[in-house]
This record gives structure tokens, sequence and C-alpha cells, in this order.
């Protein structure tokens, strides 16, 4: 809020000026009903009324100064503050975003903020001005008339009595409506990104409940938070009314006894009238508070997560001429959160430089989580992984990523161009190097798209198959030219034809880079040097393909063609 | 920020995917959508027409107890002191402080019973609302979503929505009672003095025009913001949903510049409107300072001149105090109520958007089906001019297994999804058991025909949950019974909570081959006649594979299969193999009859058998 302190100044300066501005007008409406009016005085009529005019118009032009800077830095605060969350959340690590429900995410980076824009460019405000407002009315009501004033000012007790029933209910309320925003746009979030599965599965119904059930959740908070104001504003409601009603008789009696002048109790009453709004808009404000404070601490929630893979003080930058790319796994172990059991449980392997390594291991063996500790999108509970015997956690994450390459098995195609798409890890690609990648994957199908390496591809572009979409990711990190690659089964929706011409061209371009692959296939296999065999956790052995086929009955189960084949083979010979 | 950010987008058909076909760029849509979303809010509205009338009494009587109080204080001036100081007579004025006590009191009931009933109509139009969006959205089709793109959908159903609440909530009486202050007030003074109210109300002219001003100036204003915000939730929920390989390959820094880039710009919408709220509100308020110090004036010199009451003066001022004081708020609420408007616009814009894949107006029932395909003479093409199907005859009996097979691009999964119906052909008939897919009825297709494809989308919640999406009433033992047919079983029940474990965000907790498996299950329980496999396998193990290849030899034996498979391996278990090249069937027979034929599909086979080797 620091930066906006100076506007804010300006604001709460205009502010408190339009406020005595205003307060100013009842009086002068006193001095034209005991001046001029009762000792005939034309001129002195006119005089007072031109004041007002000129007040009235001070004050509008001050609310006009007001509002404008009010819209420009309530705005300005909500715009930096959801380039913060997403800047922060950019920065948090791959198991965090797994484990938040986007939606939950979202309604923090909209809806949350948006509430909390409106109370600083609403509430807050008329908080500080309708408090000055009442401050002020309540000391000229003393200088008017103190016994009655002192009425007025007793009424604040039971204001303040049901505001603080108010807040610790409402606050409760407020939170628990914000996080079902939350899930309901989850909900929203899922049904969009699902949508062909519940199409193809004809679930609109069995969504729809789900969606409905959320959503009632949703209401029956609302309706909860609006019995609750319903009981409460009412209340506010009625104290300036009820203290109205004992002025207007002590007042009459005052008069009436010639303490008072009509005048003065014109203008008390008028005064008085002044507390109404700012009391009436109290319940109100104090629910826009609330609400924008849970909604802050729900912000604060995420951007006070700290990043839990960063850069280590005193991290090296790694120089990509001087890196050898071996890559070593020492004794590393590693757990999802909240599961019991480890997935890795002390790998230790070796990658030497230039080395293409095949890992394999059946579904869910952690194969993908190994090769996902290389460029840091995990670290380990325990061991090291190390690049040139330097633990990678001692490498700044930008250096180290420019050395690794990932492509992921399901690729993540974002919607902007093709250019764009393949350039995400080398926004200075050159056409020609763009040219080789596309070449390598066996990427043709780009050339011929309706505009391009411009058009648009991803989820707001064309659509394209799995293997199209699979082969520009590998592209991407190809292009990189990488000190290490990483791929996660890369070519499994290829079809067999051109995983061959893949896997040629990429032995080519492998040469000099330490390779390693995740593989499921004894195809993708013979693009290996050597194959790691992943089993329980630990490396159950190293080795060439058909050594391990000889050596490791279980590796043999998993991944020979021979033992698949025969049984095929034996099947078509029984036909 | 000097950066091109708006290069990276590349180009598409649909630059403006913004609009949906209610809402074209012109004049005229703007009106038809107007048009459309009073409608809209009509219908909403119907079935509260009791409560609607029970609130606008409560209203009146509250504006009417609130009313009071400036007059009883009228008269408690001119006429209850009088008595006092003369007669020591307190009658009237206690009178009049006891009706005062009562107005109080009504007042009080009447805020209290609008404010609760108020609260649960808006909150239950909104759930109805919501419903409304929602069902919709799911009714639209695979090409509509597509081209609207899920970040929209998402931003109508939670930004727009907590828009439109955000009215529910708050403010809504207060404008409705300043509407009816206006009316009163102006019967009041002109009952009071007629004169004095002729010149007050000079002003009521320049109040309406300046609304109308901006009405018309913030819709167009509203109708920005709600453009803009869906581009920032666009941004957010696709890069956010891609994290890995953002951070994977450094995309940061570059992600930052296009949020922050649509971030501004929402901004600089959201500024446009704020600055006509800084003027329309000062505005108002200008002409309540103005029109007060003329009644001043103006009623002084007639009290002056004894042809007024100086309490009448006082009610007077007290009346059009009231009714300007609280101006600034009201505006707000106004400002509220325009941004509203902005976004059930956007909402009926979808609302009215007429399904492509249309639900036939008389269906033609579909009961236990056998599942024969017939692709008639047909032409698909996803946009003009780019024909991906030429012209497909196909007929695959009930009962066969089919296998599609072809490089990736040729058209395979485009005949799977218009078995699907997930888009309708451009020329010519899909028929299932002779009957047009276009005459049949959702529930029926559904039930008939299910898709399993790569994507392998999982929601969050338990595994059995996920299985269970394919038949949602099955049991526990007939979801694990699934599981277990297709060789999930023994990986489900070493997870931590077995079947009751959390897959986390789309399945984030299993590995791309469990997720399959999952999938598989899933389409398993909801035993189709017609099933159709979209590489619904790449990611398996071999031994996984073999489980459920094994699987498919018995599931697939009583029901038709459409198998989209680039591994032979699979493609052997077909009893009919198709190769399609470029939309084209180019060869078709038996998987041994095509091999023993030295065609292109044996090409592949040798080149298979080589690549195992």
């Amino acid at each position: 809020m620091r930066p906006y302190a100076a506007l804010y100044v300006w604001m709460i300066l205009a502010g408190v000026v339009t406020t005595a501005l205003g307060v100013a007008l009842p009086l002068i409406v006193q001095r034209v009903v005991d001046g001029p009016v009762l000792h005939g005085d034309d001129r002195g009529l006119f005089l007072l009324g031109a004041l007002a005019l000129a007040l009235g118009l001070v004050e509008a032009l001050l609310i006009f100064i007001r509002r404008w800077v009010q819209a420009n830095s309530a705005l300005r605060m909500e715009t930096s503050m959801r380039d913060d969350l997403y800047r922060h959340l950019q920065s948090l690590s791959v198991s965090f975003h797994d484990g938040w429900q986007s939606g939950q995410l979202l309604s923090r980076a909209t809806t949350d903020l948006a509430i909390i824009r409106r109370f600083l460019s609403f509430g807050l405000i008329f908080l500080v001005l309708n408090t000055a407002t009442a401050i002020t009315v309540v000391a000229l009501l003393f200088d008017l008339y103190w016994p009655l004033a002192l009425v007025v000012a007793a009424s604040a007790g039971p204001l303040f009595w049901f505001s603080q029933q108010f807040t610790r209910r409402y606050n409760a309320a407020a939170r628990l409506m914000q996080d079902q925003q939350g899930d309901l746009a989850t909900v929203a979030e899922e049904s969009a990104g699902g949508i062909r599965l519940i199409k193809a599965f004809g679930r609109r119904e069995h969504m729809a409940e789900k969606f409905t059930r959320y959503a009632r959740d949703l209401h029956d908070t609302a309706v909860g938070k609006a019995l609750m104001v319903s009981r409460t504003w009412a209340k506010f409601d009625a104290v300036p009314n009820v203290t109205l009603a004992v002025v207007l008789v002590g007042g009459a009696l005052a008069v009436a006894r010639d303490r008072m002048t009509v005048g003065e109790l014109v203008a008390f009453v008028s005064l008085q009238l002044m507390l109404i709004w700012p009391i009436d808009a109290l319940g109100y404000i104090i629910a826009n508070a609330q609400e924008a404070m849970t909604a802050a601490d729900r912000f604060y929630e995420v951007v006070d997560t700290d990043p839990a893979i960063t850069d280590r003080p005193g991290a090296a930058v790694l120089e990509r001429g001087d890196v050898g790319g071996e890559v070593r796994f020492d004794n590393v172990r590693f757990a999802y959160p909240d599961a019991p059991a480890e997935v890795l449980r002390g790998v230790d392997l070796v990658v030497r430089p230039g080395e293409t390594l095949a890992i394999a291991g059946v579904t869910g063996a952690g194969k993908s989580t190994l090769v996902s500790l290389v460029p840091r999108l995990i670290d380990a509970d325990h061991g090291r992984v190390l690049l040139d015997g330097r633990d990678v956690r001692d490498v700044t994450l930008e250096s180290l990523r420019t050395v690794v390459a990932v492509a992921f098995e399901e690729p993540i195609l974002f919607s902007m161009s093709v250019r764009e798409n393949l350039t995400l890890g080398r926004p200075d690609a050159t056409d020609a190097e763009i040219d080789e990648a596309i070449d390598v994957v066996q990427a043709d199908f780009v050339r011929t798209l309706p505009w391009g390496l411009d058009t648009r591809v991803g989820e707001q572009g064309l659509s394209l198959s799995g293997g199209q979409r699979q082969r520009l990711a590998l592209a991407r990190a190809v292009l990189t030219r990488p000190k290490v690659l990483v791929l996660d089964d890369p070519l499994s929706a290829l079809d067999v034809h051109t995983e061959a011409l893949v896997e040629r061209a990429l032995t080519r371009v492998l040469t000099g880079t330490t390779a390693i692959i995740v593989v499921h296939r004894p195809s993708t296999v013979a693009l290996a040097d050597r194959v790691a065999f992943l089993s329980d956790g630990v490396i159950a052995g190293v080795g060439t393909h058909s050594e391990l086929l000889a050596t490791n009955p279980s590796y043999a189960a998993v991944l020979s063609a021979a033992a698949d084949d025969a049984g095929e083979l034996a099947g078509e010979g029984a036909r | 920020m000097s950066v091109d950010v708006e290069a990276w987008r590349g180009v598409a058909q649909e630059q403006d995917a913004e609009r949906t076909a209610a809402e074209a760029p012109d004049q005229k849509a703007t009106i038809r959508l107007r048009a459309a979303s009073r409608a809209l809010l009509a219908s909403l509205l119907r079935p509260h027409k009791r409560a609607l009338g029970v609130l606008v009494a409560l209203l009146l009587l509250q504006n009417a107890a609130g009313m009071a109080g400036p007059w009883l204080v009228q008269l408690g001036i001119d006429q209850g002191i009088p008595p006092i100081a003369g007669r020591g007579d307190y009658t009237l004025l206690i009178l009049l402080a006891v009706a005062f006590g009562a107005a109080t009191v009504g007042e009080y009931a009447t805020k209290r019973g609008f404010l609760a009933l108020s609260g649960r109509t808006g909150q239950s139009v909104l759930l109805d609302l919501r419903r409304r969006v929602y069902d919709q959205f799911q009714r639209l089709s695979v090409g509509f979503h597509e081209r609207y793109t899920a970040g929209r959908m998402i931003s109508r159903l939670s930004s727009d929505m907590d828009t439109i609440s955000e009215l529910v909530d708050g403010g809504i009486e207060d404008l409705v009672l300043a509407g009816l202050s206006v009316g009163s007030v102006a019967v009041i003074l002109l009952w009071l003095d007629p004169p004095l109210a002729l010149v007050a109300l000079l002003s009521f002219p320049l109040l309406v025009l300046l609304s109308n001003w901006f009405r018309l100036a913030s819709a167009v204003a509203y109708r920005r913001t709600r453009e803009k915000v869906a581009l920032v939730i666009v941004h957010f929920v696709e890069s956010l949903g891609g994290i890995r390989a953002v951070q994977a390959f450094r995309r940061e820094p570059r992600n930052q510049q296009i949020f922050e880039k649509v971030n501004e710009d929402y901004r600089a919408a959201n500024l446009v409107a704020n600055r006509l709220i800084a003027k329309f509100s000062p505005g108002i308020r200008l002409v309540g300072n103005v029109t007060i110090a003329v009644v001043l004036t103006y009623g002084g010199y007639r009290v002056l001149h004894g042809q007024m009451e100086v309490g009448v003066l006082a009610a007077f001022l007290l009346y059009l105090r009231r009714f300007f004081g609280p101006m600034e708020e009201l505006s707000q609420f106004y400002n509220t109520l325009q941004s509203a408007t902005a976004a059930l616009e956007k909402l009926s814009g979808v609302l009215q958007e007429a399904p492509d894949v249309a639900e036939p107006a008389a269906p033609v029932p579909l009961r236990d089906a056998k599942g024969e395909i017939t692709f008639d003479s047909v032409a698909f093409s996803y946009r003009p001019g780019l024909v991906v199907l030429p012209a497909m005859d196909l007929r695959v009996p009930a009962g066969q297994t089919v296998a599609l097979v072809g490089a990736t691009g040729a058209g395979k999964s485009t005949v799977a999804k218009l078995v699907a119906r997930f888009y309708d052909p451009t020329v010519g008939t899909v028929r299932i058991d002779g009957v047009d897919l276009r005459d049949v009825s959702e529930a029926d297709l559904r039930r008939t025909v299910v898709m399993v494809t790569q994507e392998n989308f999982l929601f969050s919640g338990t595994i059995a949950e996920n299985i269970a999406f394919g038949r949602p009433t099955a049991t526990r033992p007939e979801i694990e019974e699934a599981a277990a047919a297709i060789g999930a079983d023994a990986f489900i029940r070493n997870l931590p909570d077995g079947y009751d474990t959390d897959v986390r965000k789309r399945g984030g907790r299993l590995s791309a081959g469990q997720r399959q498996l999952v999938a598989f299950a899933r389409a398993f329980l909801a035993d189709p006649a017609v099933l159709i496999l979209d590489e619904a396998t790449s990611s398996l193990d071999i031994p996984s594979e073999r489980l459920v290849q094994r699987a498919l030899r018995t599931v697939l034996t009583d029901r038709t299969a459409l198998v989209i498979a680039h591994r032979l391996s699979t493609v052997e278990i077909a009893d009919r193999v198709l190769v399609i090249d470029d939309g084209r069937i180019i060869e078709d027979g038996s998987p041994t009859s095509l091999v023993a034929g030295g065609g292109h599909y044996a090409d592949l086979h040798t080149q298979w058998r080589t690549s195992l080797a």
C-alpha cells in the first residue's frame, strides 16, 4: 500500500474538506433562519444564499477530484497485487500447483482482489469519511446544545455493540463463501477442461448435479449471510431514528423553555440527519471490510507460501560451454506429499557425458519422478542429483534449466503461434534452427498449416492430434540445444513409421548431448546406449538392452518384445 | 514492456472468439442482446412474482415510514412547540413522539423483512442463473468450446457471476428507494409549498439527463471490462495449467509480461468505467447543492415576506437533504447495477447461442442398440476449404472390431469424433443401426457410444469416483470389478487409500499410464454397444498393455469397436483393419489378409516387426 500513500493522503484530504463543507450547509441554514429571515434582511439572505451556492460548487469539485484519484489508485493497487500473485504463482513449484485446485487460485486472482478493490475504493474511504462526518457532527451538536448532543453521542454505544456481534459472525461466513466460490470455480474449470470426456460419456446431467451441489452450498452460505445482514442493518437503521425522536421531544421542550432558538433546533435536527446515512452505511461498510479482510487472508495464504524450489544463496551460474553433462543420482529418495510410501528409495545412477540412457520400469514405478529431479521441477527429499559433480541445487535455476531441456509425455502446448511454442526455451532461435528442429521431429505438417509457423495452436487455436503435439514438444526441447535432454516417453503417440524416422534423426542430434529417456516400448529403447531398470524405487539393473534381457527376468517381463512377440506369434500360429 | 506482446498469439481463424453469435459487434446486435438480457432477467424473476410483490410492498412501507420522519419534525416545530410555550400543553408533542417511535419500529421491521426476503430471492435467482448457464455450456458442442475456450467459460461462470451477485448483495433496495423518493419527495414538496417545490423540481430533469448519459456510456465501458477480464482469466488458467513447461523452459518472464499486459488492459477498461462514475457522482451532488442553495435563498425570501412558515422551509431542506445526501453512494450502487447488466448481457449471449450439434426435436428412440455403424458419403471439414474427409462410405456390422490405421493427421480421429457426434458431418450421414445420428437423443447416443481418448482427463476426486463417471449408479464392487477386468486393480490397491485415493488436480498423483488405465476402467464400466478407443493405450507399459489387450478380447466380443492405435500389437486384436490416408480408406480387410496382400499395411507390419527386434 505504501506507493499509494500519497494518493490516499490526497483522497482523504479532499474527503475531509468535502465533509466539512457538507457539515457547513446546515449551519448556513441556521444562520438564514435565525438571521435574515427573523430580521427581514434581504441582502443578508442573498449573501448567505450565494455562500451556500459557492460551498456547494467547491464540494462537488472536491468530490470529483477524490473520485478521480480514487479510481486510479484502487485500480492500480488491484492490478499490481494481481501481477504479484501471478509472479509468485509462477515461482511456486510444480508440487504446489498439483496440490492446489486451480479454481481456488483463480478465485484469489479475480473474486478476492475485486473485493479488496471495492473496499479500498468504496468501503475504506466511506469508513474514514463517515467517521469524520460523525465526529464533526457530534462536535457541532455539542456546540449547539450539549444536553441533546449527549443523547446523540450515547447512541454510539448500541451501535458499537451491534457491530461487535455482527463482525464476529460475518467474518466466518465471508471466508466460507469465498472458499466455496473457489470450489465452484474449480468445478467450472474442470468441466471446461473435461468437456470432451463429459460429452463422450454423455454425463451432462451428472456434471450439472455436481455443479448444482456446489452452487447450492454457495447459495446457502449467501442466504445465511443475507439473514445476518438483515438482522443487523435494520438495527443500525433504528438507532439514529430512536435518537431523533428523543431529540425532537427534548428539543421542543428546550425551545419552549427558551433554552434553544427554533433556528438552532432546525440546525440541530438537520445536522443530526446527516448522521443517518453514515450509520446506515456502517453495516455495509463493516461487511465490506470483513470480506476484504478474509479475501486478503486468502491472497496472502498463497503469496506468503515460500517457493519450495529456489536458488540457494551463492548458487553458481552454469556456463553451457563448461558443462560436460555427467548426471549422477546419489542415494536419491523422494516421497510425494501426504503419500506414506516413498516412490524413490535410494536411487544411485550415473549417466555419462554424451550418453543416452533409457529408464525403464512398470507404470507408476517413479520414472517420471526421477527425471523431473534433473531440471529441479521437484527436489529430492534425501540424497543429491549432481551435474558434473555439482549438486543441481547449488546452481541457479535459470542456468540449470538452460542447460537441461525436457519433453513431457503429455505435451503442453500454449495458445500461441507454432513458432512461439517451439522457441519457448530459446526466443533467439534463428529460422534455420527452427527448420532443423522441425525436420528432426518429422513435423513437416506445421508448414502446411493455414498460416504456417504463425498459426495459433493450443487450446485457443487449431487443434492438433496427439502425435503432432508430442512432436512439437519434442522439437521445443531439441531447439534449446541442451547439454542434458530429458525425454519422458516422448514418442508414445507416434506411429511406428514416424517413430523410426524421429529416432534416426534424434540419434544424430543427440551426439554430444547427455540424454535421459523414459521408455515403455522396446522400439524406443533402441535409441539408448544403456538402460537403467527402475523397480521398487531403486535401480535394479543397468546395462544394454540385451544384457538386461538376459540377466534380469523382471526387466524382461516389462520390456521384452520377444515375450510379447512370442505370445502374439503363438496366437497367430494357433489361428 | 516495449516487447512485442501480441505477435506470440499467432493467427487463428477466430480472431474474435470472445463473442458468441448473439453478440456481433454491430449496433443492431447490441440492441438485440439488450433485449435478450432483459428477457432473461424477466424469465429469472418470473418464479418469484409473489416475493417481488411482497418486496415492493415492504419497500413502499419502509419508504413511507422513512418519509414520515421529516414531516413529524416539521409538525413538532410548527405545531408542537407553541402549545408548550403558551399553555404548557405537552399532548401534541407526546403524540408526535409516539408517532415517530411507531415510524421507527415500522422502518426497522420493513427493512429487516426486506433484506431477508431480497437476500433469499436474489440468491435463488443467482443459483438459477448459474445452473442455466452451466447447463447451456454443457449443451454446446465441442466445436463451440474449442473456439470459446475454457478460460472464457470459467470467466462467465465466475467473474461475471460475481459481478451480478455483488448487485444482489447490497444496494438494490437503496436504488429502488431512491427512485421512490424522487416520486414521493416531489409530491410532498408540492403539497407543502407549490411555488418553492417547482423551483426544487427543476433539478429533476437534470438528474434524468445525467443518469441517462451515465447509463449509456457505462454500458459500453462495462461490456469492455467483461471482455478484458476474460482475457486475464484465459491467460491465468492456461499458463498455470502448463506450469511444468513454463518452468522447464524458463518462460516465466515472458508470461509475466503477457500477463501484465492483459491485466493492464483490464485495468484500463476499468479505469474508463471508474472515470465515468467519477464524473457522474459529483455531477449529481452539484445539482443537489445548487438546488439546496436556490431553495434556501428563495424559500428564505418567501418566509421573509410572510408567504411561508419557517417550519415548512426547514422540512423542505430536510427532504432535499434526505434526497441528495446519499446520492453519491447511490450512484455507486447504480454503477454496480450497470456493471452487472454488462455481465448479464454476456451471459445472455451464451444462453442465446444455438448448439451447432443440436438435440433432435423428435428423437428416434434407440433402445438396445446393436451397434451397426454406417457412413453414407460423409464429407467433413473443420473449417471451410480444408477438407479432412472428402467422401467416406463405410459399413461396420454390429459386433465388429475395426482398427483404423494411418499416419497422424490422416483423419482417423475425425472418423471417431463423427461417430461420437462431437461434430456433425458437413455432407452425408452417419447412422447407427440405420438411424441418422442427428435424430438420436443425446441420452440414447451416449448410452450407446462411448469414446476413450488419448486425453485421459481425470477429475479431482477419488479413483473410485473417476471410474464411476462411466456409470454413476455403479456400486463399489462393480467399480472394482471393472478395474480388475482391465488390470488396474493391482496398482490401485497399492495406493495409500486404494480406491479412495484422491488423484489430485487432473489426476496429477498418477502416472500417465495409470491415468490411462483408470480411463479404460471408466469406459469398461460404461458398457456401451459401441466403444471407440482413440490412442487409448499409448502410455501403457508392455505388461499393462498385455493385460488390457487380454481384457479387450473379451470386452469387445459382443460390441462394435473402433480402435485407433499406432501399435500394431493393439491392431491385431481387430477383425478388420482400415488403412486411412488423407481422409480416404485405401485398404480394408482382416489383418492377416492385409499382411498377405503386401500393401501399405503389410509395410507397416514389417516395420513394426523390425522395431521389435
